[in-house]
């Protein structure tokens, strides 16, 4: 405990203050003292979290013991990126089952080391319950939301077993009850002197479940439309970075925002550029293969996903004439595009313009803690919550975006509450269905047929 | 600032008017007072200081003090409390009397008060009065939930008004990505915002503000939809928690003995066990009561042709009159062979006993948090009672058992609303749709099995 409430500036506290990038940076330091002193200040009596010790794995260390701690450090980080983008490749070549798990594992490890910070900030490691409270809290949400997306899309697996049906059409109760129990508890585990603090975490677990939890189910249920749609937007996230990075590594003038020093303007600019290029091409790229257009489905007869249809509208190469101005500089009269490059168009720019959003925010949560990074999981790169951190707000625009602009309802969803309804509703609805129909040139046609 | 920095309570008399519960809490106060205490100081340097308490002006009002001033204290206190509660009532019979647009309103009203109380309380607690654009951003906060959530009730609700109206229909269209749009903007302001010595203050003020928007906007939204489903779920509801309120507290004052909880030491196990049966009863007359009138058990329909709300239908089976034999232990007691029930009389048993047992500890959950952060009240808007927050600390659970009581047993999908989802969909899906969906009726026999109907 003497540890945590240890203030003031030493040596190791002026390091973790550099917050943002890592990196040798000297701009932080130089102000040190006003700012970091009035923060302390201002921000009452919460100490600095410790900094965990070096990462990095003893083989990288021997292989780059001969260069400079500079470059060592850009090595690793190198290093490190190429590896996680292999794996990227690798989990989407296992197929939708996989991403769904991986996704779970990275949604669980945010949460951990948010919910981490939090104890830390606020020393709670001691308080009655509190850990068991705030797992059990990720458990009741993640059960809601996986029982949703299980019930829309596992519609007739569920059907079929007894105990699932019951299961899926008192869903909504059950989690409910669950949730409750937890904040039974938690008013149970109230003790005199911790209310504060056991508050502060009641709000902080909250807010992280809705920040953490409810963008992962909305990944999965990007990845459910098509695999395309959850490996565009984080690729694009992806290029920002490290394109905003370069171009304001080789062009970096002038200072984007003063809560993170070490972005400018041309790199901001040179990543948007370049993101969008980049979007397209690999939306090209991907628009051409079913394994990423179709929508994920779930066979019942053979008990496993299948990703194969036929490729909507969307995916399908079509001519636009292209404008006067390009038509002349360019010579061609018309170009073919996949309409879904247009629409990624949209997708890249909002992760280059918005994106930094959210890496401004994690910026200044860190800033405001007086943390270097949200873990040490990845050496070189900080926590996860440190590389997801921009993709947060991409999920929730893809899927705002998908529900605006792309998708209709469900079908199978739309049955299943058809037959949910009352008979004389539904002979209702069948009768406007018709009227809508026969409006449209589909049925009379068929009308004849029937007969 | 050097008022609110202030810690351990400026003198006895303002600690005292602190606490809610007065007798307990004395080892809370003496803990944090200048104590070296590891824990106890560690709370208090942890968090920011203590809030100032309360102004605590005397806000009856005038007309009610000449009334009282020839009796003691204590009974003036309990008349102005006797008096406010028949006031509320009678207010709240009179917005059941006005009918559902007026009670959307008043749910509107009232969610925006209670959203100013606890946000208000955030802002002594972190005295960020200063700090910029944050009242700006709360409210802005507000009001894109707000739109989202009412936007999505209008679409479901007043489909056909919606349908007529060009821009009400690009709005309901696009209503999500707008709504997102709205949101986003204010979480850049907020990013834009952050000053380099409040970050933390900042990011405070943001949780807290959206864990309000969290507790306080959804539950009013779902307090609304049942509504919608039609005023009884609405009224029972909330007349049981009242009753729970008042029946646990009679019986507390009459028979109490056994602490219940320590976070409130004035509730007691008689008064807990009491008001749980006097409630189960309470809504079943109630239930029965309200069950005979069309305009309570209807769902608010909105007529596009007439362009207001109409409350008339036909009853659906849960407010029909239906025969339960009973079972032989109470058949041998009461000598009757059956007996004529509404069925939703059954469902409010469920919902009583959930306002009597789960209820509570919404109340509790308030209690802890008006201890955690020293105030009495939530604020002072009803003499005698405090704030709006304070009344409807214990309906919140209940708006959304409620709602999801009605999801999960009574209701299904709503009607209008999968009718839209029909229309957007593709026509080779709407055909197969239609398909499945003739098939399904003439297997129910609902359909004439030939052809011949006319086009």
């Amino acid at each position: 405990m003497t540890e945590l409430r240890h203030r003031g500036t030493t040596d190791n506290d002026l390091q973790h203050q550099q917050s943002d990038d890592k990196g040798s940076e000297n701009e932080l330091k130089g102000d040190k003292d006003g700012a970091s002193d009035s923060e302390s200040k201002a921000d009452t009596g919460v100490p600095e979290v410790p900094v965990p010790p070096d990462d990095t794995p003893e083989v990288l260390n021997k292989a780059l013991s001969g260069l400079s701690s500079r470059w060592k450090n850009w090595w690793v980080r190198g290093i490190l990126t190429l590896a996680m983008i292999s794996f990227f490749f690798l989990i989407i070549y296992l197929g939708p089952m996989v991403l769904m798990m991986i996704v779970l594992c990275v949604q669980i490890k945010c949460f951990h080391e948010i919910i981490t910070i939090g104890y830390s900030v606020y020393h709670s490691y001691h308080l009655p319950w509190f850990r068991t409270l705030s797992w059990y809290f990720l458990l009741c949400v993640n059960y809601f939301f996986y029982g949703e997306t299980v019930t829309d899309y596992f519609f007739t697996l569920v059907q079929r077993e007894e105990p699932l049906r019951i299961l899926s059409k008192y869903h909504r109760f059950i989690s409910f009850a669950l949730y409750l129990t937890g904040f039974c508890m938690f008013v149970l585990s109230l003790v005199k002197k911790h209310y504060r603090l056991q508050f502060y975490m009641f709000g902080w677990t909250h807010v992280t479940l809705l920040i953490v939890v409810t963008q992962s189910h909305l990944i999965i249920h990007n990845l459910f439309e098509g695999m395309i749609w959850f490996i565009v937007p984080i690729s694009c996230v992806i290029c920002n970075d490290i394109m905003a990075y370069m171009f304001g590594f080789f062009f970096g003038r002038t200072p984007l925002i003063k809560l993170s020093p070490k972005k400018t303007w041309e790199g901001f600019i040179g990543g948007f550029f370049s993101t969008v290029v980049f979007g397209i091409l690999l939306s090209y790229v991907m628009a051409g293969y079913r394994y990423f257009v179709c929508p994920v489905e779930f066979n019942n007869d053979s008990n496993s996903f299948q990703v194969d249809c036929e490729p909507p509208e969307l995916f399908q190469l079509q001519d636009y004439a292209l404008p006067s101005v390009l038509e002349s500089l360019t010579g061609w009269p018309t170009v073919r595009l996949y309409p879904f490059q247009i629409h990624s168009i949209a997708l890249s720019a909002f992760a280059s313009i918005m994106g930094p959003f959210g890496g401004f925010f994690a910026s200044g949560f860190k800033r405001a803690f007086k943390i270097k990074d949200f873990a040490n999981t990845i050496p070189g790169h900080g926590g996860i919550m440190d590389r997801f951190d921009c993709q947060y707000l991409m999920a929730t625009f893809v899927n705002v975006y998908i529900a605006s602009f792309i998708r209709g309802p469900n079908p199978s969803k739309v049955i299943q509450q058809l037959l949910a309804l009352r008979p004389d509703q539904q002979l209702h609805i069948f009768n406007s269905l018709k009227a809508h129909l026969t409006e449209k040139g589909l049925l009379p046609a068929l009308e004849e047929a029937a007969a | 600032m050097t008022e609110l920095r202030k810690r351990g309570g400026g003198g006895d008399p303002d600690s005292t008017e602190n606490l809610s519960d007065k007798e307990a809490d004395g080892d809370d106060r003496l803990g944090l007072q200048g104590e070296a205490d590891g824990e106890g100081d560690g709370d208090s340097k942890a968090d920011t200081p203590d809030i100032p308490p309360t102004t605590e002006t005397d806000d009856t009002p005038q007309c009610l003090n000449k009334a009282l001033e020839g009796l003691p204290p204590r009974w003036k206190n309990y008349w102005v409390r006797g008096v406010l509660s028949l006031a509320m009532i009678s207010g709240f019979f009179l917005i059941i009397y006005l009918g559902p647009v007026t009670l959307i309103l008043v749910v509107m009203t009232v969610q925006i008060k209670c959203f100013q109380e606890i946000i208000t309380i955030g802002y002594r607690v972190y005295h960020s009065y200063d700090l910029p654009w944050f009242r700006t951003l709360s409210w802005y906060f507000l009001i894109c939930v707000n739109y989202f959530f009412y936007g999505e009730t209008v679409a479901d609700y007043f489909g056909a008004l919606v349908q007529r109206e060009e821009p009400l229909q690009f709005l309901a269209r696009y209503h999500r990505f707008i709504s997102f749009a709205l949101y986003l903007a204010g979480f850049c302001m907020f990013v834009l915002s952050l000053v380099k010595k409040h970050y933390r203050l900042q990011f405070y003020m943001f949780a807290w503000t959206h864990v309000t928007l969290l507790i306080v906007v959804t539950q009013s939204h779902l307090v609304i939809q049942n509504l919608f489903e039609g005023m009884i779920w609405f009224i029972v509801p909330i007349s049981i928690v009242i009753c729970n309120d008042i029946m646990a507290y009679l019986f507390g004052f009459f028979f109490g003995r056994t602490p219940l909880i320590k976070l409130s030491p004035k509730k007691t196990w008689e008064g807990f066990i009491g008001g749980f049966f006097s409630t189960v009863v309470f809504a079943f007359v109630l239930a029965y009561l309200l069950s005979q009138f069309q305009y309570f058990v209807c769902p608010a329909g909105y007529n596009s042709d007439t362009n207001r709300f109409t409350i008339e239908c036909e009853p659906s089976d849960i407010f029909v009159l239906q025969e339960y034999t009973l079972p032989a232990v109470i058949q041998n007691t009461l000598r009757w062979k059956t007996v004529t029930l509404y069925p939703f009389q059954i469902h409010s048993i469920f919902l009583s006993a959930f306002a009597s047992l789960i209820g509570p500890f919404g109340g509790f959950f308030a209690s802890g948090f008006k201890r955690a952060f020293k105030i009495k009240d939530f604020a002072n808007t009803i003499p005698g009672h405090g704030g709006i927050m304070d009344r409807f600390d214990c309906q919140y659970l209940m708006a959304t058992f409620t709602h999801v009581y009605i999801a999960s047993f009574i209701r299904g999908p709503n009607p209008s609303k999968v009718l839209q989802q029909l229309l957007v969909l593709q026509p080779e899906q709407q055909l197969s749709i239609f398909h499945s969906l003739h098939s399904h009726l003439r297997e129910r026999g609902m359909l004439p099995p030939a052809a011949g109907r006319p086009e």
